[in-house]
C-alpha cells in the first residue's frame, strides 16, 4: 500500500494512534512537513536508523512543536512557499497539554498558519500509564492507583479545544478513531482554512488502557456513543457541526471494555459520576439526536 | 559532534515487525468482500494492501497480529487464525544473533 507512514514502525499491536497518523498524514498528501514532539509516536516511528515517514519530519524537545513549527511556517512564509507546503505540528496529550501548552498557546496566539494535532491517549504511555491533564475522571494510571482509599484519577479531563477555542483560532476539531474517514476529512478542512487550527484526535492504547488489541476501534466508537468524547467542530469561535449519538448507550458499556476502568463497575456511585459527564456534554454540545440546536449555534451532524 | 540525525524517508521498511506475531494472523476469505475499504483504512501497520472486491491481502512480513482487521469486516470476511508453526520461515525476519544474557 502506497502511504506516507511506512510499516516497520514499533507501535504495539492494536495502536489507535499509529492508526490516526497515517490518515492524517495520508490526507495530507507529501507536500508536508511535519514537526512532532516527544512521545509514544516520536519514539515507535523513528527508531534511529530508520525512520517510518515519507516526508519531511523533525523532532526537538519534548513541548516545543508548536515552536518549531511556528519557525517552519515563518521561513517557509519568508522563500515564499508557504502556499504550496503544508505544516504539521503534532503531539501527545501530555505534550499537548501539560508540557507544551505554553508553546501550543504562543503558536495559536500569533496565528501562524500551522494544523495542530493532539492523539490523545489520556496518559503519558511512552513512559509508563502516568496521569496527564487529559486523563479522563476515576482513571486507574500508575501516579493515580485505584485501591481501598482511591477510585483513581481525582481531577476531570482539560477541555483542551476550548481552550484552543478560546484563542479565537478559525478551526478547532475533535475526531476519534473510530471513524477513519471523519479524521481524513476534517484534516483536509484544516488545511485549506488559512490560519492555525487545533485537531484533537481520540486514539485508544490497548496497552495503557489494558483493552483487548482487536478492540481499538470498538472502544474508540463507545467513548463517542456515550458522549464521553464528543466529536465538534469549532469554526472561528462557534460551534458549526458535531456527531450526533443515535441511541445513547450508557457509560458502563464503554468502561467495562476496558482494564484502567474495572475498579469502578461495582461502585454505582462513580458511575453516576461519570454518567453525569456524559450527560453534560450531550447537553453542552446538543448530542442527542431530537435536538435541533445546541446552545451556540450550528446545523447538522459531522 | 552529533549534527542533526538524518534517515532515509520510510527505512522503517527494514524493521520487519511480523515476528511480534504470537498468537493469531489475519486469514482473508475473499468470499464476501464489498471493497469497503475499512480494513486497509485501520490497518496500525499500514500492511494491508488491495483495490477492488475480494482482492485485499495483508503483508505477513508486518502484520502484528491485532485483529482489527477481522474485528472491522461488516461482511466477517477477514477470520483470525492460530499462527502456525512457519517451517519455510516465509514472513519471519532474518534471525537476531543473541548476545549473553544479563542475569
Amino acid at each position: 500500500m502506497k502511504t506516507l507512514f511506512n510499516s516497520g514502525h514499533t507501535a504495539c499491536a492494536g495502536c489507535g494512534q499509529s492508526m490516526a497518523a497515517r490518515l492524517v498524514i495520508d490526507a495530507a498528501g507529501p507536500n508536508t512537513i511535519v514537526v512532532n514532539n516527544t512521545g509514544c509516536l516520536e519514539v515507535f516511528s523513528t527508531k534511529f536508523p530508520e525512520s517510518a515517514w515519507g516526508v519531511p519530519w523533525i523532532h526537538s524537545l519534548f513541548e516545543n512543536a508548536a515552536a518549531v513549527a511556528s519557525g517552519v511556517e515563518s521561513a517557509l512564509t519568508y522563500l515564499g512557499k508557504k502556499d504550496s507546503i503544508n505544516v504539521i505540528a503534532q503531539g501527545g496529550d501530555g505534550s499537548t497539554a501539560d508540557i507544551g501548552l505554553q508553546a501550543l498557546s504562543g503558536m495559536l496566539e500569533r496565528g501562524h498558519d500551522i494544523l495542530y494535532v493532539c492523539y490523545d491517549n489520556e496518559a503519558y504511555m511512552n513512559t509508563g500509564v502516568q496521569r496527564s491533564g487529559l486523563t479522563p475522571f476515576d482513571t486507574n494510571t500508575s501516579t493515580s492507583p485505584a485501591g481501598k482509599q482511591s477510585t483513581g484519577n481525582i481531577r476531570p479531563k482539560k477541555p483542551m479545544p476550548e481552550i484552543a477555542n478560546a484563542h479565537g483560532i478559525p478551526y478547532v476539531a475533535t475526531a476519534s478513531t473510530a471513524f477513519p474517514q471523519d479524521i481524513q476529512r476534517k484534516v483536509k478542512k484544516a488545511l485549506s482554512i488559512k490560519g492555525p487550527k487545533y485537531m484533537q484526535i481520540h486514539v485508544p492504547c490497548p496497552l495503557g488502557w489494558r483493552s483487548d488489541t482487536n478492540l481499538t476501534t470498538l472502544v474508540a466508537r463507545l467513548a463517542v456513543e456515550t458522549g464521553l468524547y464528543p466529536l465538534i467542530e469549532f469554526e472561528n469561535g462557534v460551534l458549526t457541526a458535531r456527531r450526533q449519538i443515535s441511541p445513547l448507550k450508557p457509560v458502563e458499556e464503554y468502561l467495562k471494555t476496558q482494564g484502567r476502568f474495572k475498579h469502578l463497575l461495582n461502585k454505582p456511585e462513580e458511575l453516576k459520576k461519570i454518567q453525569e459527564i456524559a450527560d453534560s456534554n450531550i447537553k453542552k454540545y446538543g448530542l442527542k439526536v431530537s435536538e435541533v440546536t445546541p446552545p451556540t449555534a450550528g446545523s447538522g451532524g459531522t | 559532534m552529533f549534527g542533526p540525525l538524518v534517515c532515509k524517508p520510510g527505512a522503517s521498511r527494514n524493521n520487519r515487525t511480523g515476528s511480534w506475531r504470537m498468537e493469531s494472523r489475519p486469514k482473508f476469505l475473499k468470499k464476501d468482500c464489498i471493497a469497503c475499504n475499512m480494513c486497509l483504512l485501520i490497518c496500525p501497520e499500514a500492511c494491508i494492501s488491495g483495490q477492488g472486491k475480494n482482492n485485499y491481502d495483508a503483508d505477513f512480513d508486518y502484520c502484528k497480529g491485532c485483529g482489527n482487521c477481522a474485528w472491522i469486516c461488516p461482511k466477517k470476511d477477514i477470520e483470525m487464525v492460530k499462527e502456525g508453526h512457519n517451517p519455510t520461515g516465509v514472513g519471519l525476519p532474518t534471525p537476531i544473533k543473541e548476545g549473553p544474557k544479563s542475569k
